[in-house]
Parts: C-alpha cells; sequence; structure tokens
C-alpha cells in the first residue's frame, strides 16, 4: 500500500515523463543488445522524428497520454480495458512487414521502417468515438492511407479494402479465446479509405505508438466507432466484394459494415446519443459522423442510414 | 466445540468479521476514487464494481441455507440477514451510481433506458423487488408478517438474483465469461433447493419411514 501511494504521488508531478523516463529505463536495461542493432528508434515511448503539424486538428482538449494507453479496447489482449496496457509487451514490432495485395496492380511487402518513410508524418487531432459510448481526442502520427493506395495502384476492380491484424497467440494472449473469430478483420469502401481523412497511424504524442495503441501499425477513421480502426495490421487486401468484419460476423445485428457515428441510431442495447468523454463527468452529446459531418456525409448521400448502419 | 456447534460469542465475532470483509470493496472504491487510481472511466469502474458485488452478495446469501443443510453449521443462518442488507447496500450504491454519476439525474434518458435498454429493463424491476425484502428484514417486520407470509415474499430474492445474472448477461459486449460464471453458481443454488423440494414430496408421499435421507 504505502509503495504505492508513493509511487502515486511522484507520478502525480510529472506523470508523463516520469512514467516513459522509467519505462525507457526498463527497455534498455532489458534490451540494451537488441536495441543496438535497430536502426533508429522503433521502442514505444520514443520520439519520432521529422513529424509536421497538420491542418487536422481540433479545440478539444486532449485525452491525456496516461488515458489513452491504459484505457483500449484491444480484445487480442483481453476483454477487459486494462489487459491491453498489462499484456501487450509481448507483442514484437520489428521485424514487421505489411502485405499490400489483391486487386493492385503492384502488390508490396512494405517492411515497416519503409512503410515510415513513404509520405511525410504529420500530427493529426482526432476524436474517437467508440462504440459503447465513451470518446477521446487523440493526437495520432501518420499519413493519409491514400499514399499507400495510390502506390500499389488498385484496378478497375477494387470496390472495397480489408485489413487483416496480426494473429499469434503466443504474442497475442487474447488469442487463446474465441471471444472473436482471429484474425481481427476490418474493412473499407474504396471511397472511404482513399478519403484523406482516413489515417494510417504509426505513433501517438510524437511518439512511436505503443503496442496497446495497435503498433506498429494502424488505420484511424474518425467518423466511425472505433473498432472500425484495425490495429497491427499485417494484410491490406483490395477485393471486389465487401469484406466481412469480424465484430459485423460475431454479431450482425450490432455490429454493422458502415459503422458511422450516428446519434440517431442506437445501437440494440443501449443508446448512441450521448458519450461520456474521458474525464468529463457530465456527458456530451454525440455528433453526427463523431463531428466529421462536412468532410464526409456526402459519401453518404442517398443511402439508408438506418439500414446501414 | 465444533464447527456444528459454535457457541454465540464465536458466532458474533464471525458475525463481526464478515461485517468488514463485505465493506471492504466500498473502501476499496473509497480509497481508488481519493487517490485517483479508478482507471480512465472511474464512473464505469463504480458502475460495475458496485453491480458486481450486489450480485455477489446475492449469491452469498443464496447459498447460506444449502450450505448450512449440507454442513449442518446452523449458526450460518445468523449471517443471512446481514449479507442480504450487504446486496442492498450495493444495490443502492450501484443504482445511485447510475442515477447521479452516470445519467446525472437526466430522466428522460433514465425513463428511455428503463423502457427501451433490456439490462435495464431487467435490471431495474431486480433492484426494486430489493426493497421490501430489506424493508421487512427486522425482527417486528417478520413477526408483523408472520413466518409463513414473510417466507413467501422473500422468495422474490430469486427473481432478483436471475435478474441480475440476465442483466450481466445483456449488458457485456462480447466476453460472458462474467455472467456465465454467475448463471451456473446460480443454477447450482437454485437446483439444490428444487432437489431439496423433490426429496420433500417424496418424504409425504412415501411416509417417514422408507426415507433413509
Ligand atoms: C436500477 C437498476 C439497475 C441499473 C440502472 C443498472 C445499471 C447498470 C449499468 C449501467 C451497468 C454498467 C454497464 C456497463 O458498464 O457497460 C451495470 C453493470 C452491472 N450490474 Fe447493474 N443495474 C441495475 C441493477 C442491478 C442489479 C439489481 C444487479 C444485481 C442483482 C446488478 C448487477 C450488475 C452487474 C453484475 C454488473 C456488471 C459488473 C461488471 O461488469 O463486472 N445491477 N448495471
Amino acid at each position: 500500500m504505502k509503495k504505492n501511494e508513493a509511487r502515486i504521488k511522484a507520478s502525480e508531478i510529472t506523470p508523463r515523463e516520469l512514467f516513459y523516463a522509467r519505462r525507457r529505463f526498463m527497455q534498455l536495461a532489458a534490451g540494451a543488445s537488441a536495441a543496438a542493432l535497430l536502426p533508429e528508434s522503433v521502442l514505444a515511448g520514443d520520439k519520432l522524428a521529422d513529424v509536421k503539424t497538420s491542418a487536422y486538428t481540433l479545440p478539444d482538449k486532449l485525452t491525456p497520454m496516461e488515458d489513452v494507453t491504459r484505457y483500449n479496447n484491444f480484445y487480442e489482449f483481453g476483454t477487459d480495458k486494462e489487459d491491453p496496457a498489462k499484456n501487450a509487451g509481448r507483442l514484437k514490432t520489428r521485424p514487421w512487414t505489411v502485405t499490400v495485395e489483391g486487386e493492385v496492380n503492384k502488390p508490396k511487402v512494405f517492411d515497416i521502417d519503409e512503410l515510415l518513410k513513404l509520405a511525410p508524418l504529420e500530427e493529426r487531432i482526432y476524436r474517437l468515438r467508440c462504440v459503447e459510448a465513451w470518446s477521446m481526442v487523440v493526437p495520432w502520427v501518420g499519413f493519409s492511407l491514400a499514399e499507400l493506395i495510390k502506390r500499389v495502384e488498385p484496378t478497375g476492380n477494387a470496390r472495397f479494402v480489408e485489413f487483416i491484424s496480426l494473429h499469434d497467440p503466443e504474442q497475442m494472449p487474447g488469442q487463446k479465446f474465441s471471444v472473436l473469430e482471429w484474425p481481427y478483420r476490418e474493412g473499407l469502401r474504396m471511397d472511404e479509405a482513399m478519403h484523406p481523412l482516413t489515417l494510417l497511424a504509426v505513433g501517438l504524442y510524437g511518439e512511436v505508438l505503443p503496442n496497446q495503441n495497435g503498433a506498429p501499425v494502424r488505420v484511424v477513421i474518425p467518423w466511425k466507432y472505433g473498432f472500425k480502426s484495425a490495429k497491427s495490421i499485417v494484410r491490406i487486401l483490395f477485393a471486389e466484394k465487401q469484406p466481412v468484419s469480424s465484430w459485423t460476423q460475431s454479431a450482425p445485428g450490432e455490429y454493422g459494415f458502415y459503422a458511422n457515428v450516428n446519434p440517431a441510431v442506437d445501437h440494440p442495447r443501449w443508446s448512441q446519443a450521448k458519450e461520456r468523454r474521458i474525464g468529463e463527468f457530465l456527458k456530451r452529446k454525440t455528433l453526427p459522423f463523431n463531428g466529421y459531418a462536412d468532410q464526409v456525409a456526402h459519401l453518404y448521400t442517398g443511402m439508408d442510414l438506418i439500414k446501414n448502419f | 466445540m465444533t464447527l456444528k456447534t459454535l457457541d454465540a460469542s464465536f458466532v458474533e465475532g464471525i458475525k463481526t468479521g464478515v461485517f468488514l470483509l463485505a465493506l471492504a470493496p466500498l473502501i476499496k472504491l473509497g480509497i481508488g476514487f481519493y487517490i485517483d487510481a479508478l482507471g480512465a472511466n472511474p464512473i464505469e469502474k463504480i458502475t460495475r464494481t458496485t453491480g458486481y458485488w450486489t450480485l455477489t452478495f446475492l449469491l452469498i446469501t443464496l447459498s447460506i441455507t444449502p450450505v448450512r443443510r449440507l454442513l449442518g453449521w446452523n449458526w450460518l443462518i445468523r449471517l443471512r440477514r446481514m449479507l442480504g442488507l450487504f446486496a442492498f447496500f450495493y444495490g443502492s450504491l450501484h443504482f445511485l451510481t447510475y442515477l447521479v454519476l452516470d445519467q446525472f439525474f437526466d430522466w428522460p434518458a433514465i425513463v428511455k433506458d428503463i423502457v427501451k435498454r433490456p439490462y435495464i429493463t431487467v435490471g431495474f424491476p431486480s433492484f426494486i423487488l430489493m426493497i421490501p425484502l430489506a424493508i421487512t428484514s427486522t425482527d417486528r417486520m417478520i413477526s408483523r408478517l408472520g413466518g409463513k407470509r414473510w417466507r413467501w415474499l422473500h422468495r422474490l430474492v430469486y427473481l432478483s438474483a436471475v435478474g441480475g445474472v440476465v442483466h450481466y448477461w445483456w449488458l457485456v459486449k462480447k466476453d460472458i465469461t462474467n455472467p456465465a460464471t454467475f448463471a451456473l453458481l446460480l443454477g447450482i443454488l437454485l437446483g439444490i433447493r428444487l432437489i431439496y423440494r423433490a426429496r420433500g414430496l417424496i418424504k409425504v408421499r412415501l411416509g417417514p419411514k422408507t426415507v433413509s435421507s
């Protein structure tokens, strides 16, 4: 108890710095030799170099890094929100490759470090709205997924993109349980994937993406519920047919393919009209398309968004 | 003195110990709140912890009678009322957390929840049913009602417990391990009662002599 209290008090002074100083120290101690072999900074907690600011900012207050990194839905590491922070240490993010294939003229296996240099990294502050009616404001680092898509030249048949996450129960202990069908799969329509807001993220708060947030590479689609934003991606597949997402497969009546944030369409078991912003007491009203309606509503003109939930 | 026949002062001691233990989850929450160690979403943590202990105390209360019969520890009955009241206590905290911290008296939203959210539709009456049980838990109320009527009324606790499990089952997103565990335990506790009942009936029909028990 005493030990705990002392730790809490210390972290109150400079929570982030202290947390990361300690973590970096442990990483250095544990993996000094491994780290020496690596060409560049790739460990969670390391600063990413040359990150530009971008036009994608928000007036909203940022959710503190401690909260963004310890309250996660990432069932590969357990179903409690504290589980990913506890269990994600086993994930090895190097070496890592992302295979991009399917309906493309130039299929390619990208090494993660090559991917990091594909386009200039920029910081983008996005709202994140979970389907469970809570939300955060997160400064991601990455670039538009469109940058990657352009380079592999999708064919005329490519109408959808599927993201496939790592499947390795040794590194992802939650996969020893069949809560969802592994590997985790998510998908977007081509125009959604090409939309400039759709981010290929490799960092958070200016640093290499922590494992529990989807390291080493994930997508972030800010106008959709969080589960659409696949994490720890190893394969990106272009296809003519609409892919079936893991959550849709597990409960088709509750989690649709589109999953656009929509206060007017409730989850069958709870309301989506409001959300609790992490760190705030009173709930806020949820905005259509999570506040990105001006940018994305046109993608869905003429569509019945109640049917296509 | 054996475990079957504890003397009164010893039972009083056990009762005090159980009372303090039963407060532990609340104290832990209180400390967690004070030192800001309830995680990123403290309101959710409080709702879940109080809900969890409501159901846990209901099941502990329901296990008193079967355990007492199986082991012959008659003194256990002296803990039952207190444990039942702790279930109601945590249930009240759970409901108040929802009312004040989660919804902040947003009555239209609360009514909508009760009508439209199946897990609240079930949770709400499960809590309401506990109120008359708590009110009639005093010695005076027991004698005023008479044992038979009192026992009949207190069978409502089965509905609360079943409702609590269904409530839990319906609110989890995907991982039903916990609610399924509670369902299994409740099933065992209710099953034992059915077996005792069935045996009772057989006893009546066959007459006491033929029953070896
Ligand atoms: C007015 C009545 C009630 C309301 C409004 C209510 C509401 C809630 C809410 C909002 C949650 C959290 C859901 C979430 O975080 O996703 C919850 C969880 C829970 N409630 Fe209730 N509840 C009520 C009555 C009860 C009763 C009577 C019991 C037990 C007999 C109970 C047991 C639980 C349990 C076990 C949990 C889950 C705890 C966990 O996740 O570990 N609730 N309830």
